[in-house]
């Protein structure tokens, strides 16, 4: 059964004041409350004032996903009544957005390119944030933080171009990427992304799925109800046209009963503010590369694989710190950074940003010129990044492998384990003699245990063969 | 030389819903001089209760852009006045601290929604005060208690710190005794202010000048129609006599738009005070709303209880005039019909330097008169166009029927208030005492 | 015309209880007044309006908030510094 999504996206711009005050949008660890002014607490005679900064953010991204920007437009109020809105209503673009018509290029599930279609962009405000507590009077009220109300957001929709959660998933990362490139929004924040997805089996009912926090949960989120909608048609019902909220802890959706539903938002021009006119600022906005370009100059220039490419520029930062390591050996360095780095700190929950460029390049230049091996490379990379993730300083690599005595086994050291090994073994050197191939193997892994790895196996095969050749001869 | 005022006028009409018995003042042009704000503009440290119960015990922390400038030339602020709810009505009968009374009779009303300033200022309480004007709420009480009373062109003051009521449509402006005073009071807060967007960057700054000799009056057909009363027509064709032999040259002239001007006007209002209001939930600010129970229901209650009747009768309509099926057919209507008023005034004022007529159809009335909404509305039909026009328009005493001052209306083009503040000026200079 | 029910829907959609009693005083009151709007059926546009102040822009500059005492002074009910809303549940 064909499967059809579209996404309403809504991404916090990373300005430094709010869309319609000029309240600090850093809020992140101060008090409720502490960051609020008459225009965002909605006290009565307030009026809305417009940054340009988000206007200019917006139109960035507009300009990025290859939008029509509006010669005119304004800003509506959105009616509807709940405790985290302090006005009562929202400040939104409603029939004359900003920008409309615009296409991104992601892969398909197939690995064919695929363009999807965005229906238009949009600037708007964030509500306030409620919180709930457990206790004795747990759900027998609310409480309200405005810090956040008023932060200035953009809302993307799409058209429903995407046929199933891998695609949607695959779109908001290159989204996100794109974002980030533009250098106006934070991803990390935490509700820095919030993705409402219409979710419809061909020929039946759409569902809205609101209320998605995050890019695992889109995947999640319509995985789950594609599965429960083919389910309900497995068993002859039809499917509800409703609003279902995304439980992001239990994974599931639920038919929420009555926020959105039937509300009538009364959209009006916004009397508050003035009019738009701004598709004249595209011509002083310079895009930067983005991640396709970039891409593509990763292959032509550094001669990496199309996979490593993809991998290195698929997210800004560790685009970023590829270049800084690329160095003498792109080749090398692509290799360590999107095989090796990427796991290891995927494995200890740590972002890109908390490793020195200046570290990596040392372990790099160890592992070029031949100095330690790979194994022992990436006992050096981990030992640096332990500590890291310990909250101690990190250690250059060069130094980790000095204090552990990595150095690869060479020259005399080298000649002399191969020589107690074959010493040590006669037995395998008689089957060695008796053209039973294991017995080399064997040979070089005992030399290998000896040299705790700091010798390369195939030199090391080389020099016994040459003993054992001798030997005979 | 700052100090302090001691008001201790008495209050015989309720014209004030706040007093400041000490009014600390600074230096400047209006040092000294007692100033009444109506209540729907804030003042920080001092309650703002917009005349509703839904505010009462809300204090502001932060002052109007206006009560900055007041401040800034050493007005002593004696007190907030009363208004109907809001904004919301023509007689100041709908507060929800009680009515105002028309010092001139106590059994009519001061006219609104500026009730309370109008009454403080004809009862000789203060010499000047501010008022609002959406549809005619300075105008309309300026007439009615025999003061002067200006509507600033759109855009010209700021409303940061008014309580909206109509965003697009009203204003703050000056209230006087005198031409002169409400001049004075206009250069003081006509101030370009980046807090409000819909703000020009048009200073006042002129002594009125009694000279309008060669100057056009125009006179809408319009505004001596049907629910005139004739005795106040006359009055006002007596007071635009008194321009011509002044010098001016009188003009028939004709707004159409008028037709609709009225509905437009309510259409407009009460949906943008429908959204406006929407704010006023019992959680920021006001008697506190209850937080046991889901929040339309607490919501609901709240605003069932405190708001009042006539409020309640706006916000629904304006809910009505935005819901889906019927905005085409009120709000985005009254939205054509606004730029055709705008349009008509345009027109006509290429061709006059200003328009004359009443600035109410009668006197004013005696409580209880106006039983029905509709009807209340009605009486509003000369001053809500100019609003809708977003043109400068002032009343100024012209005579009295029945013993009650009558108002006549001059109306100027966008950002004339000089111009028919000059025209008050020499009326008042040669008019009737 | 609108019915009673209707009137209490758009009550409704505006967060105001009507007691039920007030409802057909209410109801007569819209009627006459939606009446007397049909006058905007007949209202054709002159030309479209071209809006003479437009781009009004502040910069992203931060200024200060208010101090967290001055948020708090005014609400019903309040916890550490949180403002007490209804129940959303």
């Amino acid at each position: 059964m064909k499967v059809i999504i579209g996404l309403e996206i809504h991404c916090q711009l990373n300005t430094d004041t709010k869309l319609f005050c000029g309240c600090s949008t850093d809020y992140r660890d101060d008090p409720p409350n502490t960051h609020v002014c008459p225009v965002c607490l909605a006290l009565p005679g307030a009026l809305p004032r417009l940054n340009t900064k988000a206007v200019e953010y917006a139109l960035r991204v507009a300009k990025a996903l290859n939008l029509e920007v509006a010669e005119e437009c304004e800003f509506s109020r959105k009616n509807y009544f709940y405790p985290d809105l302090p006005k009562g209503y929202q400040i939104t673009q409603y029939d004359r957005p900003l920008a409309e018509r615009g296409v991104v290029e992601i892969e398909a599930d197939d690995g064919t390119p695929k363009e999807v279609r965005i229906t238009r962009i949009h600037l708007e405000e964030d509500p306030g944030r409620l919180v709930h507590r457990s206790g004795r009077d747990r759900a027998g009220y609310s409480l309200v933080d405005y810090n956040r109300s008023g932060i200035p957001l953009i809302e993307i929709v799409t058209e429903p171009d995407l046929r199933s959660p891998k695609e949607a998933r695959r779109f908001l990362n290159k989204l996100r990427n794109t974002l980030e490139y533009l250098e106006v929004f934070d991803g990390e924040r935490e509700g820095a992304i919030r993705v409402d997805a219409n979710i419809s089996l061909v020929g039946h009912n759409r569902v809205e799925c609101k209320n998605i926090s995050s890019y695992k949960g889109v995947e999640k989120a319509l995985t789950f109800e594609i599965t429960r909608q083919k389910n309900q048609i497995a068993r002859g019902h039809e499917i509800t046209r409703e609003t279902r909220h995304f439980n992001e802890g239990r994974g599931i959706t639920m038919s929420s009963r009555s926020k959105e539903e039937e509300t009538d938002y009364r959209y009006f021009p916004e009397p508050d503010l003035r009019p738009l006119r701004v598709r004249d600022w595209l011509d002083d906005i310079t895009l930067p590369e983005l991640p396709d370009a970039r891409k593509a100059r990763f292959v032509a220039q550094y001669g990496i694989s199309h996979n490593h490419a993809r991998t290195l520029t698929g997210d800004m930062k560790l685009a970023n710190f590829y270049e800084k390591v690329a160095g003498d050996d792109p080749v090398l360095a692509a290799t360590w950074v999107a095989d090796t780095l990427l796991g290891e700190l995927n494995y200890r929950d740590m972002k890109i940003d908390r490793v020195p460029p200046a570290h990596f390049a040392d372990l790099l230049a160890l592992v070029r010129v031949d100095a330690i091996t790979d194994r022992s490379g990436v006992d050096a990379l981990r030992t640096m990044l332990d500590e890291g993730a310990a909250g101690e300083e990190m250690e250059l690599p060069s130094a980790v492998v000095d204090r552990f005595g990595l150095r690869k086994a060479a020259g005399d050291e080298f000649d002399e384990v191969a020589a107690q090994v074959v010493e040590a073994h006669p037995d395998a050197v008689a089957d060695y003699h008796n053209g039973k191939g294991g017995a080399l193997n064997f040979l070089v892994g005992q030399a290998m245990r000896e040299t705790r790895g700091r010798a390369d196996a195939r030199d090391l095969g080389r020099r016994i063969k040459e003993l054992l050749e001798n030997k005979e001869a | 030389m700052a100090g302090t005022f001691h008001f201790d006028a008495e209050d015989r009409s309720n014209a004030f819903i706040t007093r400041v018995e000490s009014a600390t003042f600074g230096d400047g042009r209006l040092a000294g001089i007692p100033l009444a704000v109506k209540d729907n503009i804030s003042t920080r440290g001092m309650q703002t209760t917009c005349g509703s119960r839904i505010l009462e015990g809300y204090i502001p922390p932060y002052d109007a852009h206006v009560v900055e400038l007041l401040r800034e030339e050493g007005a002593a602020i004696v007190g907030k006045t009363n208004l109907d709810e809001f904004g919301m009505g023509t007689t100041t009968e709908n507060s929800g601290f009680g009515p105002t009374t028309n010092p001139h009779d106590p059994a009519r009303v001061p006219g609104g929604s500026s009730g309370g300033s109008a009454a403080a200022v004809a009862a000789g309480m203060v010499p000047m005060a501010l008022g609002t004007d959406t549809g005619g709420s300075i105008r309309c009480p300026a007439a009615f208690c025999g003061i002067v009373g200006l509507k600033p062109t759109y855009g010209r003051v700021s409303r940061y710190g008014l309580i909206a009521y109509s965003n697009s449509l009203e204003q703050i402006g000056p209230m006087g005794r005198s031409v002169a005073d409400v001049g004075t009071l206009m250069e003081v807060i006509c101030r370009h202010d980046a807090r409000d967007s819909t703000s020009y960057d048009r200073g006042y700054a002129h002594a009125p000048s009694g000279e309008i000799r060669g100057m056009t009056i125009g006179i809408p057909a319009e505004y001596f129609g049907e629910g005139v009363d004739p005795a106040v027509a006359e009055c006002v064709r007596d007071a635009i006599a008194t321009l011509e032999s002044a010098g001016a040259i009188v003009e028939e002239c004709s707004i159409p738009s008028m037709e609709y001007a009225l509905a437009a006007y309510y259409v407009t209002c009460t949906s943008e005070a429908s959204s406006n209001l929407a704010r006023f939930d019992g959680v920021r600010y006001g008697p506190g709303v209850g937080t046991k129970r889901s929040w339309h229901d607490e919501f609901q209650e709240f605003r069932g209880e405190h708001f009042g009747r006539e409020v309640q009768r706006r916000v629904m309509l304006g809910t009505f005039a935005l819901s889906a099926g019927y905005y085409g057919k009120y709000y985005a209507k009254a939205q054509v019909a606004k730029e055709n008023v705008r349009r008509d005034f345009l027109r006509v004022l290429k061709s006059v330097d200003v328009i004359a007529g009443p600035t109410m159809p009668t006197i004013a009335f005696r409580f209880g008169e106006k039983s029905d909404p509709l009807s209340m509305y009605l009486s509003d039909v000369l001053t809500v166009p100019a609003n809708l026009a977003g043109v400068p328009a002032i009343s100024v005493p012209c005579g009295r029927v029945e013993g009650m001052p009558v108002g006549l209306q001059i109306i100027g083009q966008h950002f004339a208030d000089e111009v028919v503040v000059d025209v008050a000026f020499a009326f008042e200079q040669e008019g009737p005492a | 015309m609108i019915s009673e029910r209707e009137v209490e829907s758009i009550a409704k959609l505006a967060d105001i209880r009507i007691q039920k009693e007030e409802l057909g005083e209410f109801t007569v009151q819209f009627n006459a007044i939606l009446e007397y709007f049909d006058v905007l059926d007949r209202v054709e546009a002159a030309g479209e309006g071209r809006a003479d102040l437009v781009n009004v822009f502040r910069e992203d500059e931060v200024r200060p908030s208010l101090p967290v005492e001055d948020v708090l002074a005014n609400a019903g009910s309040t916890e550490e510094t949180f403002i007490k809303g209804p129940r959303v549940m």
